[in-house]
């Protein structure tokens, strides 16, 4: 990377740009829609943050995560204690030690201490998982999503349990989400171009070849591993906010199947695979919610359909996977540079060999 | 001692469902390196069979769900697995993943997400006591489609051609293609038994919890995942280990930990799972044609 010229690296970072734009933009419309449609673009928001988080960990070393999401729950549980005000908590989760009962922190800082927290539960958990290879680990994390929600489902005294956890903070909108969401998008990108990023894409196409030069793959995924889990977890927060409620149930296999299918249909091993599949996953949802109400179309009536948006997903999924398995982009970055300028010596800037 | 007696009973009657849970599962992961998240809706769609087929007489909602769960089973095959045969074992998974959840939500569509309360052959859960020990009469049953199931099943792999032909295939399917195996006709017969495991599972379990629902399958399929890596991916013999492994363990520990421990015992299941796949991560019987060559 030090060899390369200033003039390489603003090309570089054009695609950045891009997606940044596309975002800011984007909310930027958003902002002055009805309330409804806010939303909608608010958990979008918060879903793209898990995304492009989960996508520095998988899109990078190439090892589907099943337990991302766990780090969803451990950055909401952990904003959750901090934030509510203690005379909730004392009623709700009498378990607490008198640290967190105490604590009434801000919201923002709730969030930050999520994100912290989900790396630090990720790094202990990825000192063993991270030495596990292709299937071996899609499972190993599985087996992680699966204690820490019979954990939180269950720890009545501490969490809620079944029940569920009121009293967060709205803090949750648009414009407090999309600084964070920038920041994964500007970490995601140096990282891939770091040295750390480019030693695990290596490791990714080829293990053998990259230990052989000297690559030590259980690092790297380490690595990969804690920064994606800060993302995830600081999403995490933001969902609880946005929920107001949290219930472990919401962080659970409906979330890892979205998520990971907004990554699939994407495409896993671009930055701009994992902005896409937000997009497209929520368009195509709010699509298939419209009809889920029902839809009047001349002779035929449909009535409402519960279940037709998890339906629609799913056999999208199925769709991308079997005929276009690297995803909607292909595994390219958004097709910027090349409009304008093909840069020649660009050694490790774009995900294709 | 009775009680002792009670729990053995109790941990081969659960072990037993979970063995063929795992031995669907394990079949095909045998062969195509594919964990079939989607057999749990396998088990599924068998109780709805037989809810829809009940107005039939009794042997015939049996023969006919039966063939309802292999058809979809080799359906999923064809659909789903065989355009996806020579993708990375992950990206199977993902398609199972969506292949679940594309069963349960259509059925979501079609009856609702509540509960329906259901159950095939009632009678079968009436007690009878030998010497002190409760036996449930479905106990009994299950027990005796559980050993059918085995016994059966061994006899087709060991006895018939093509249940050769699918043992060789599980140990390396290249080398067998190589030697004239079908790999279509292997990899849908797999299907078919793996179907008829699932359909067993159904029968019993949907008498087990008497409600059918679209996320049925998601539990035992799960815990078919546990009994699958303890006692071995891809090893036959270790699926119906790990199954009957899993239910002494579930059963020990739900009669030893407290009752406000109890609810951990999934977390206690999962995170040997974890312990396994780092210490031993072949499970109780390894298999050769598993490591990873360079």
């Amino acid at each position: 990377m030090r060899s390369m010229g200033l003039h390489a690296r603003l090309i570089s970072l054009t695609p950045l740009l891009a997606l940044a734009l596309l975002l800011i933009g984007t909310a930027g419309i958003v902002a002055i829609c009805p309330p409804g449609t806010q939303r909608v673009a608010i958990e979008a928001l918060i879903k793209l943050l898990v995304v492009v988080g989960s996508y520095i960990f998988i899109g990078n070393s190439g090892v589907l995560s099943f337990g991302h999401v766990s780090f969803m729950a451990v950055g909401a549980y952990v904003a959750a204690w901090l934030v509510i005000a203690p005379e909730t908590k004392e009623l709700m989760l009498p378990g607490l030690p008198a640290f967190l009962m105490q604590a009434h922190w801000a919201p923002a800082v709730g969030v930050l201490a999520g994100g912290i927290a989900a790396s630090a539960f990720a790094f202990f958990v990825g000192l063993p998982l991270a030495r596990l290879n292709g299937i071996s680990a899609s499972i190993g994390s599985f087996a992680v999503l699966a204690v820490v929600n019979a954990v939180f489902s269950n720890w009545t005294s501490v969490t809620g349990g079944q029940g569920s956890l009121y009293g967060l903070p709205s803090y949750a909108g648009l414009w407090t989400i999309l600084p964070w969401a920038l920041a994964a998008l500007c970490v995601a990108w140096i990282y891939q171009q770091s040295r750390f990023g480019l030693r695990l894409r290596g490791a990714r196409e080829d293990e053998v070849a990259a230990q052989s030069i000297g690559v030590n793959i259980w690092r790297e995924r380490l690595i990969a591993f804690v920064i994606s889990a800060f993302f995830v977890g600081v999403a995490g927060a933001f969902y609880g906010y946005f929920l107001g409620v949290i219930a472990a149930r919401a962080f659970y296999l409906q979330m890892t199947f979205i998520t990971i299918a907004m990554l699939v249909v994407g495409g896993l091993t671009s930055l701009w695979g994992a902005v896409l599949g937000v997009l497209t996953i929520t368009l195509l949802g709010e699509v298939l919610r419209h009809a889920e109400r029902g839809v009047d179309l001349g002779p035929l009536s449909f009535g409402a359909h519960p279940g037709l948006q998890e339906l629609g997903l799913a056999a999208l999924m199925l769709i991308i996977l079997i005929y276009r398995p690297r995803g909607l982009t292909g595994g390219r970055e958004i097709p910027v540079v090349g409009a304008f300028w093909q840069p020649k010596k660009l050694i490790g800037s774009r995900s294709e060999p | 001692m009775t009680l002792t007696l009670q729990y053995a009973v109790d941990a081969l009657n659960v072990g037993g469902l979970y063995a063929m849970m795992a031995l669907g599962i394990g079949l095909i992961f045998g062969i195509m390196r594919l964990i079939n998240f989607a057999h749990g809706e396998l088990v599924m769609v068998g109780g709805y069979a037989m809810l829809l087929l009940v107005q039939l007489p009794g042997p015939l909602v049996l023969a006919l769900s039966l063939i309802v769960v292999i058809v979809l089973a080799l359906g999923m095959e064809r659909l789903a697995f065989r355009p996806l045969r020579e993708a990375a074992p992950s990206t199977l998974l993902v398609a199972s993943f969506a292949l679940s959840y594309f069963l349960q939500n259509f059925f979501v569509l079609v009856f609702g997400a509540r509960p329906v309360p259901f159950a095939f052959a009632s009678e079968l859960s009436t007690n009878f006591e030998i010497g002190h020990i409760r036996i449930v009469l479905l106990q009994v049953v299950s027990m005796t489609l559980t050993i059918l199931a085995l016994v059966g099943l061994t006899a087709l792999l060991k006895r018939t051609s093509i249940g050769v032909q699918l043992r060789a295939a599980s140990q390396d399917f290249r080398a067998a293609k190589l030697c004239g195996v079908r790999a279509n006709s292997v990899i849908a017969f797999a299907f078919a038994i793996s179907g008829s495991l699932a359909w067993i599972v159904s029968l019993i379990y949907s008498a087990q919890i008497g409600q059918l629902s679209p996320a049925m399958g998601v539990r035992p399929v799960v815990i078919g995942f546990v009994a699958t890596i303890l006692g071995g991916l891809g090893s036959l013999v270790g699926a119906v280990l790990g199954g009957f492994l899993v239910g002494a363990l579930s059963v020990t520990l739900e009669a030893t930990l407290s009752l406000q421990l109890r609810p951990f015992k999934e977390a206690v299941l999962f995170a040997l799972v974890f312990l396994v796949l780092l210490l031993r991560p072949q499970g109780l019987i390894a298999v050769r044609a598993l490591k990873e060559r360079v």
